[in-house]
């Protein structure tokens, strides 16, 4: 029998702060790389002019520590925490937003969460509460992912629930159609996550997930590897190009992440991550 | 590529010399304003009262900055999602005002409005925040404090970049550029 481990909340904490910041100041090395290939690949003058500028803003912001963006994001928080952890000294959602209230803090990241969201929509000031997803999984680690995630590319998620006859045909026009109608407004070059089958809400949660896969690393499925490969040829077909004044990379990247669903249903949920593709994973 | 520069308020004159894709970079005055501070501009319109500031030959930036740090001027600036302030438009450009600063496609009621009232639309690079930044020479908060971020502030900027996306002639870069490079599948 493994052993039960002991993660300290106020560890939690201090991880959690660490992270907000760092996504927030640095892009992945894949997605600095896909964005370099990007910009060689843009026959658009002024679309690689806007990407060359991406990275300038992007060497800065390491350099300098500042926020890539000035939208710092709701703090979506995936924590995979082993069935052999036990968590002392609190509780651990709590532990999360008080990481994310003293990273916000600290790190002079915007803070953009509102209370009431349909009337008062009061700044929380602290940038909480995070969003928290957790998943137990067998170990005896935690491991914390913080993806800073911001509201124009937010805007434009959808939810699709396809009758099974459109099938794959289905798929691709839905995808197409919706990062057609996004158009510049999720800030291109975008990344494109896209969760088939399962429910409603675990589509829509593969779709958010399959973002925090490295840029470009295909679903081992080859048949969806296939579809990805599809769907992202047919996007950069439609011209929308960097931050949409017309190119040839709209999107830098499609993952695709299946599950299972009911015998009447076909749900496709479309999650879209702007240029500043940010998270960060740390593991306890 | 050739750069205009311009500098804000608008001079008269200068709106009809820009056309979309054309590269500027503006000096001067400039105001931030989202959501919730249109929400009350308007409001204030609507009940003949003062505004914070005369809109007449202005630029607004849709863009609330990050916190700047000690000794920084101001944190990250880039634009926010224009569409979102689209409602108000047609309105605040018949007060006076003469062009914004955002990013992403406007309506076609604001393009109207663009063209009814000779104003113009520019678009500045979302996701280049830190980089406009160091383009802010100035900032201060004018109106509505109590929103936050999304406070008025007067920004004094020195070549801040942006381009031309709707112009008094009916052009727009989006739908242009999209068009040039869209390929039939």
């Amino acid at each position: 029998m493994r052993p039960i481990r002991e993660i300290r909340t106020s560890a939690i904490t201090q991880t959690v702060s660490q992270l907000c910041q760092e996504a927030n100041f640095s892009l992945g090395d894949d997605v600095l790389q896909a964005l370099r290939e990007a910009k060689k690949e843009e026959e658009s003058p002024l679309g690689s002019q806007v990407i060359d500028q991406l990275l300038k803003n992007a060497e800065l912001c390491q350099r300098e520590r500042l926020p890539l963006c000035q939208d710092c994001g709701s703090a979506i928080v995936f924590l995979e925490m082993g069935q052999d952890v036990h968590i002392s000294g609190g509780d651990l959602y709590e532990a999360v937003q008080e990481g994310v209230r003293q990273g916000y803090k600290q790190g002079y990241l915007r803070k953009s969460m509102v209370s009431q969201p349909f009337s008062a929509r009061l700044n929380t000031k602290d940038n909480t509460p995070a969003i928290i997803h957790a998943d137990i999984v067998p170990g005896n680690r935690l491991k914390i992912t913080v993806m800073p995630k911001g509201g124009g590319s937010e805007n434009v998620s959808r939810l699709f629930m396809l009758t099974p006859a459109q099938g794959r045909q289905g798929i691709i026009d839905a995808v197409v159609q919706a990062v057609d109608e996004a158009g510049s407004n999720p800030c291109p070059p975008i990344i494109v996550g896209v969760g088939i089958g399962g429910s409603a809400e675990k589509a829509m949660m593969m779709a958010k997930k399959c973002l925090l896969r490295e840029v470009n690393e295909t679903n081992p499925d080859p048949e969806v590897a296939g579809l990805e490969k599809e769907l992202l040829r047919r996007i950069n077909a439609l011209g929308i190009g960097p931050q949409g004044f017309g190119g040839r990379i709209t999107a830098l990247a499609v993952h695709i992440e299946t599950f299972p669903t009911h015998m009447t249903s076909l749900p496709v949920a479309i999650s879209f991550q702007c240029n500043a593709a940010r998270y960060k994973e740390a593991v306890l | 590529m050739k750069i205009i520069p311009i500098t804000s308020p608008l001079e008269p004159g200068i709106i009809e010399k820009l056309k979309i894709g054309d590269q500027v970079s503006i000096s001067g005055v400039i105001y931030t304003a989202r959501d919730a501070a249109h929400k009350r501009l308007v409001q204030s319109l609507d009940e003949g009262e003062k505004l914070p500031f005369d809109l007449n030959g202005q630029l607004i930036y849709y863009m609330a900055p990050s916190p700047a740090r000690p000794g920084q001027v101001i944190g990250s600036a880039g634009p926010t999602t224009s569409s979102r302030m689209d409602s108000y438009v047609p309105r605040l450009l018949a007060a006076g005002l003469k062009g914004m600063i955002g990013k992403g496609s406007r309506s076609q009621k604001v393009r109207d409005a663009i063209k009814e009232h000779k104003a113009v639309y520019f678009a500045a690079i979302g996701g280049a925040a830190a980089l406009i930044s160091k383009t802010i020479i100035k900032a201060e908060v004018i109106a509505y404090e109590d929103l936050g971020p999304e406070a008025i502030y007067r920004l004094e900027v020195e070549s801040f970049p942006a381009i031309v996306a709707n112009d008094i002639y009916g052009g727009d870069l989006y739908q242009e550029g999209k068009t040039k490079y869209r390929i039939g599948l």
